[in-house]
Order: C-alpha cells, then structure tokens, then sequence
C-alpha cells in the first residue's frame, strides 16, 4: 500500500458508502472505500437491481400468457429459468465494474477487507482492514464514514438453510423455479419476490403479521395492492402468527393462525424476508462514544455519531432502509466533511417504491398518520381506469391518492399503485421537497397522454374535483 | 368613426394610474385641446386634452377608478350625430394612428415627500421562500422578509415560518431593516382608519429609504441675520408700491440665493453618490420644502446661482402657490440638486432634515430670533438663527459640511453678494 492517510475513509461500498466516496473526491478529498464484499454492496449486487431484473422477467412472462388482449399469439411459451436468473446476475454484475469505474475516475482509493474503527492517533482516527481475520492495514484519517450496511433478519427457526428455507439471497439464485413458495413478511423484498414468483408461475402465499400487507403504505393502496395481487392467485395470510415448522426433503409443513384458527401451509420453499438488523458488530464500536439502538448507530440529523469525525449512512443509520436515503446522506456527510453547507433530511420528503405488479409507491404521510397529526385532511383520489394512456397500455389497473392539509395546501402525502408509479412519484417528491402547495400542483401541466395525469386528476380531486371521472 | 380614448402615459416609466375626475360629461362636445379628464399618478395629476374634436360618447372607466393600465381605454370619442358603441372600438392598427388625446404636463397636483424624484421601482429585495413558507406565513401574519431563510441558498421554508411563529415575541433578527416596524395597535384603543393618500404612501416609502439607507451626518451652525434683513429691507423699498414690476423678496428668498451661491464656492456639496461614482452636478437646482394640506412637496428654483433675487422670489411664489393647488408639473419638483427646508415661521429653534436622494445635502433653517452674542469683549443683541446641514457622509465628509456652513454663514452675513 502506497499511501495510508486520508481525507477521508468510508467504511463500506454500498449505495451510500460509494456514493459518499465519489462525492467526496469530486469536492477535492482524498478518499478511501474499505469493502469486504463487492463494491454497490447488498443494492447492486443482492437487492434493488437483480430483483429488478428478475421482475422485468416475469412482466414479461405475464404479458407472453396475455398476449390476446393485444391481438397477438403465441404457442408453447417457455423461459429457461436458468438464464432468467444468470441475465439478473450478469445486470449486477456490469453496474459493480460500472461502481469499481466511477470510483477510479474520481481517484477513490479502493481496499478490499473487513475494515474497523480503531481509535484515534495524534488526532486522526485509525481504520484497521482486515481479511480473513488477518490484519492488513492501518489507514488514517480525520473523518470515517460508517456504511456498513444492513442484513436480513432471521428468526428462530427459520434459518436460512442454502435448500429449503431462503434469504432474499438464496432467493436470487435459485437452481429451479419452485412450484410453491411461502413468502414470510409483506414488506418490499417479500411482496417482490411474491410477485416475481407468481408471475413466473409458482403458487404463491404471503403471510403477514399486521393485519394488512405492505404495513407501511396507506391503508387504502395496501388494500388495492392486496385485492390485485390476489387476483392474480396469490394467497395473503394477514393477521398471521407461525407456529411449528416442520421440513421434510423437499417441502416445508409451517402451522399459520389466523384469527384464531390454525392451518397447515405446505410450500416447496420458504423466503425469510421479515426486515433487517444492522451490521454493527466487530467495527469497532464498542468503548467509543457512538451509540447503538438495536442494531443501529444513534446519529443526529447530520449523520454525526457520539464520535467527532465519524459519521453513520444508510441502514446502519437507522430506517427508513432504502438505497436513495444512503446514497443522499452520503452527498450530505460528504458535503459536509469538505465544509459545505448541508440540509438535514426531512424523512417525510423519502419515497418509498415497491415493485411488485401492479407498482406501489409513496412518499410523505399516510391518511391515518396525518389524521393523527392533527391535520384537517382534504383527499383526492383518481383512478388508472379514467386515464387514456394506462387503458391504452392495458394497465387499468392503479390509482392514486392525494393527502392534502386543508389550512395551509400543503402535499402532506401522495400513495399510487398501478403501472409506472415508481417512475411517477418522483413528481409529489419534488413538490414536497419545493414545498409546493396544491396551488401550483394544479397549475402544473402534465403531458397528454401519460399515466402522469392520474396525478394531476388525484391534485384535482382533492379540491374542485378531477376532469375525467 | 369612433375613436378610443386611451388611458395615456404621463411619463416613459407610467405604467398605470388613477382616472381622478372626468372633466366632460356623456354627449359634451369637445373641441380639440380641451381638456377631458385628469390623470393621477403617484407623482402627478395630469390633464388629458383632447386632439380631436367630436362628442365624449361614451365614458368606458368611471372616475375614481385606480390602477388603470396605459393604453387601456377610458372612453370613445365619437362624431357629432354618430351612435355610440358600448365598448371600446376595436383597435386600430397602432395606438399611434389614434388620435387619441395625449396628456401635456398641465398644472398639475402632487406628489412627494422632500424628494419628488423619480421614485425608485419597487423598494425591499425579492425574498426566496417556497409557496408553502409564503401561506403559512401569510396565514400567521407574519412577514417574510423578517425571516433568515435555512433552505437551499438562503430560501425561506416552512420550518423557518413555523419556528418564528412559535418563538415568542422574539422578532427574528432582520438581516435588514427591511420594513419599519409597526407599532401595533393597542387593542381596545379607539382610532379611526385614514387610508393613505398617494402622496402619503410616496413619502413614507422615500424617507423611510432615505433615513435607512443614506448615511446621515449633521452639522449646526447660529447665523446672525441682521445684515441680510437690512439688505431686505433696502431692497423691498426699492420695489414700486404695486404694478406688475412689484416686489416683495422674503429672506426665504435669500437665503434659497445664499445657498445656491455656497454650492458655487463648495461644488464638492453639490453632488450625488452613485455606486460607482460621485455626481457632480453642474447645475445648482434648489428644492424648496413646501408644505402643502396632505404632505409636502419640493418645487425647484432652477440654477438659483444664476438668477436674482427678484425672478427667485416671483419663482417661488408660483411654486409655492401651485404646489398648494396640486397643480404643478413632474418636472417642476423632480430633480434638483441641493433642499431646503425652512420652518422659522413657525418659530423652531432647531431641526434635523432628513435627506433626499440622491441630493447629498439639505438645508434646515429655524427661526431667526433675536439673541445675546458676544462682540469681542461685549455682549450685544443680534438676530440669530441656527442652521442645520444634513449630509449624505458616503459623498460629503464632515470638514466639508463644516466647510459648507462656515461659507453659507458668511455669504448671509455679508449679504452683498447676493445682489451683485
């Protein structure tokens, strides 16, 4: 190793630790990223972008079984599942060279290892890498940026065992597709990989704790979101608790109460996918001032721990756990550490996207959560089937909410599902992030024809009514 | 054919003003260069003449009627015997083609405060703030541009609002002083609600700007008047008794001659401070305070170093006369170069005048009262008054405003070269 004192060191390679880095050196910081595994972390190579291949493999199957609607035909339709999951591997595999590329062009030093916070010297922190357990550099710098990231969670019972229960990582890569599949947690990754699976022909079942699915959505769009999933010969267990679990050689036996009554689920295989902990073990937390709250760094809205110079982003940084949040976090501690003037994250302003078929997506308060907060609501609703654009695409399937406050115009939340509605939210994200009110909402123009409308139509109708319904 | 009125431009900057009376009626016949209505702005009021003749057919926009935009119509000017369209005519292929009645600087009303210029468009800086900071805000009451933006480069958002409406009668600190604070209104206290003239609101927004932004420094000086007032009166017996050659010069009238010919002998007095640069003004344009029923108003004695004393009293009592009436031209009280305020009739001892930009001097004259003052070794009675120059410092230091008034004080005590 050439060099060992930084500006700067990141420990860890995801969304928000290499996006800090590239930041970083782009504002004239020498800047190093210590990853164990491979550089995008858990997003680009075991998240949000093979699940995205894979979901786009399965459309296409859907609309391959669909094909009448549209005047087409086709016999003996097929896939060969293998490569269905190879084309998710090599998509991941292009954009982790693409993340190793970006890093180089702004001169980021790059250390493969397990790195970890090792106390201070002459008033610069010391990171410690190491690879497989053996030490194989000291790096120095005045400022650490923990990014280490989050894992699944795994309860007891339901260990990952690589054949009949899954991770969302076994999940990627399965060797066959399952004819029947258990997904625990209806949350993003487990509603995806439902969707993926049953759209891909498996006979699916979700079950759910909470009394509805995707228990962070507004209620009414988790409803809409249930209705059309089940329509598609999904079986959603909400309400539910596990009991014994029985494998035998090539199925799993799991005992669901629902509402009292208890009944046997038989399935192929298993997804565990019932949220993260934080990977906050061996970095050198312990005798330091950060803080940690099951299994999370305690940060200001800053990202600041209890130790000056080191900053936490990303999952390990607390919830909402989502890629865009880290990556923006690490724009902001980076900005921050070259001594520019930086703005908290208002959480409100995070969309959540889910990409199951049909799309959820979401950004700011619930119904319930404004009503609670004391808001007088005024709500408007538009649905896909008064929108040209989604009958002609064959999507009529959606609808969008608007949640506005009624004293001052402000967009206290928007909650869509339906076709494209991750690629749409962004839309109410700028106009709360703007701070714009329902004012120049509705004076915006959206472009004709597009699923876009919807949104205006959903602004409309929250005040003197929408145009086409 | 019928012809539009047009609502006219007074100057190159009007864009709207207030039709304050119509002069004819429905069915009145108009010769060319009558005069039909009158034309307010917050400068002027103006008479509108008309170029053609015909009939006022019909008025479009009743008197009184504010913010009427340039060009707009006001009403038709239509043929003898011919019917009267309902609404304004389409129009013709440029506004230049109608002969419509164009405004000439009539006598004309009023306007502003100490310093008729040309006002400056719009006063207080643009503020940033997002839609909802501005509704929120404006549903507390409560004023942006009291507020330190904490948003992307500075701009107001709704924390900002929410923090200074929750932080008790802690006034955010004003960057600037944007706006004066208004006092509130104790509740319960009895008062009735003037609203403001034009001419109010134009000298409220000029002083308020000319007291915050100018720099103003003072200087005081007694002058002992007995010379001037014997020159006076040597010059007023000299006046014949009555006729059109009759004269009575006050010593008002002097001392606008007496101030005119110090700018000649301190020009580094006579100037205005730009950005970049300092004006030095050519000319020694004296503006004259006039108080008038709602305000003041400050006519100009033009390049008063170069007239006598006898054109600058007849001057002044024109202006003076047909400020009082309104009735004077934007060119006779915008401009000027140096002011004087003058308030000895009312027996002041002494006072401060605020400055009118860009002039970078005004003259406060009290009144001239008879005193002890040391002759020598002596104490003997003298007429005295005390004056007061305000300056603006960022162009006129303080040794030069002294110089100023040492000079003014010697010209008015040795009065001669007022007359010669």
């Amino acid at each position: 190793m050439s060099t060992t004192q930084f500006d700067v060191i990141i420990i860890g390679g995801g969304p928000g630790g290499y996006v800090a880095a590239i930041r970083a050196g782009q504002l004239g910081l020498k800047v190093a990223v210590v990853e164990a595994a491979q550089l995008g972390g858990i997003c680009l190579n075991w998240g949000c972008i093979p699940t995205k291949a894979l979901l786009r493999a399965s459309e296409i199957n859907h609309l391959l079984h669909n094909l009448g609607e549209f005047g087409f035909a086709a016999d003996n339709v097929r896939f060969d599942f293998a490569r269905v999951i190879k084309r998710s591997r090599n998509v991941a595999a292009q954009l982790s060279a693409g993340v190793a590329h970006l890093l180089k062009k702004h001169k980021v030093t790059v250390i493969n290892g397990f790195g970890r916070l090792a106390g201070t010297a002459g008033g610069q922190r010391k990171v410690s890498v190491s690879v497989d357990g053996k030490e194989t550099a000291t790096l120095t710098a005045p400022n650490v940026v923990v990014a280490t990231g989050a894992r699944a969670r795994v309860l007891p019972g339901l260990e990952p065992d690589g054949k009949l229960v899954w991770s969302y990582r076994e999940a990627m890569v399965p060797g066959e597709l399952p004819r029947s599949l258990l997904v625990i947690g209806s949350g993003a990754i487990g509603v995806e990989f439902a969707s993926f699976y049953r759209n891909m022909g498996a006979e699916v079942t979700i079950v759910e704790v909470a009394d509805r699915i995707l228990p962070v959505e507004d209620a009414e769009i988790s409803a809409f979101a249930r209705k059309a999933l089940e329509k598609q010969g999904m079986k959603i267990l909400t309400g539910a608790k596990l009991g014994a679990i029985r494998k035998g050689d090539n199925a799993v036996t799991i005992d669901v109460t629902v509402g009292g009554k208890v009944q046997q689920v038989m399935v192929e295989r298993v997804i565990s996918a019932v949220g993260i902990v934080g990977n906050v073990e061996n970095i050198g937390l312990e005798g330091t001032g950060i803080e940690v709250d099951r299994t999370h760094i305690k940060v200001d809205p800053y990202c600041r721990t209890g130790e000056k110079g080191v900053y936490a982003i990303g999952d390990i940084a607390g919830a909402p756990w989502l890629a865009h949040k880290a990556s923006h976090e690490g724009v902001m501690v980076a900005e921050q550490i070259a001594g520019r003037t930086v703005h908290p994250i208002h959480p409100l302003n995070i969309p959540g996207c889910t990409y199951c078929r049909p799309q959820v997506a979401s950004v700011g308060m619930t119904e319930e959560k404004a009503k609670a907060a004391g808001h007088k609501l005024r709500i408007g609703r538009f649905p896909f089937i008064g929108n040209g654009k989604a009958i002609a695409m064959g999507e009529p399937e959606g609808m969008v909410k608007t949640i506005f406050d009624d004293a001052t115009g402000e967009l206290l939340g928007a909650h869509m599902v339906g076709a494209e509605v991750t690629e749409m939210i962004q839309g109410y994200v700028i106009a709360r992030t703007g701070e714009l009110t329902d004012a120049e909402l509705k004076e915006t123009i959206f472009p004709h024809p597009t699923i876009s409308e919807t949104m205006h139509e959903a602004v409309l109708a929250a005040y003197d009514g929408a145009l086409h319904i | 054919m019928s012809i539009n009125i047009l609502m006219p431009a007074l100057s190159p900057t009007m864009k709207e003003g207030k039709l304050a009376r119509w002069v004819k009626a429905e069915g009145e016949a108009i010769a060319a260069g009558d005069v039909i209505a009158e034309i307010e702005t917050d400068k002027a009021t103006m008479e509108v003449e008309a170029v053609d003749e015909g009939v006022l057919g019909r008025i479009l926009i009743p008197e009184g009627t504010e913010g009427i935009a340039v060009n707009t119509p006001i009403g038709i000017l239509v043929a003898e015997g011919e019917s009267v369209p309902d609404t304004a005519v389409s129009a013709p292929a440029t506004p230049a083609a109608a002969p419509a009645p164009v405004a000439t600087a009539a006598p004309a009303a009023a306007s502003a405060a100490p310093a008729p210029q040309a006002a400056p468009a719009g006063t207080g800086k643009r503020v940033f703030a997002s839609p909802l900071a501005r509704r929120i805000a404006a549903g507390k009451g409560i004023d942006l541009s009291t507020l330190k933006g904490s948003g992307p480069n500075g701009r107001i958002v709704r924390r900002d609002v929410e923090q200074a409406a929750s932080a008790p009668q802690a006034p955010a600190p004003a960057p600037k002083p944007a706006t004066p604070a208004v006092a509130p209104v104790e509740a319960g206290a009895g008062y009735e609600s003037v609203p403001h003239s034009t001419m109010r609101k134009v000298i409220a927004r000029r002083l308020t700007e000319a007291k915050t932004t100018v720099p103003h420094f003072y200087v005081e000086m007694d002058v002992q008047l007995d010379a001037l007032m014997a020159l006076r009166r040597q010059l007023n017996a000299a006046s014949p008794a009555e006729g059109p050659g009759a004269y009575k010069i006050s010593v008002n009238d002097m001392l606008v001659k007496a101030a005119a010919l110090t700018l000649r002998r301190v020009p580094k007095v006579n100037v205005a401070y730009s950005d970049d640069a300092t004006l030095v003004y050519d000319d020694v344009d004296i503006s004259v305070a006039v108080s008038i029923p709602d305000g003041l108003i400050t006519p100009i004695v033009r390049r008063a170093d170069t007239k006598g004393l006898r054109q600058i009293s007849t001057e002044i009592r024109d202006l003076a006369t047909r400020a009082r009436a309104g009735k004077l031209k934007p060119e006779e009280f915008q401009g000027g170069t140096f002011s004087i305020s003058n308030m000895g009739m009312y027996g002041v001892k002494a006072f401060s005048a605020i400055l009118n930009p860009p002039q970078a001097g005004i003259l406060a004259i009290a009144a001239g009262e008879r005193r002890p003052v040391v002759k020598g070794d002596e104490i003997t009675i003298a007429t005295v008054m005390t004056v007061t120059l305000s300056v603006d410092h960022r162009v006129v230091d303080g040794a030069l405003a002294a110089e100023w008034v040492s000079a003014f004080r010697n010209v008015v005590e040795n009065p001669m070269s007022l007359v010669v």
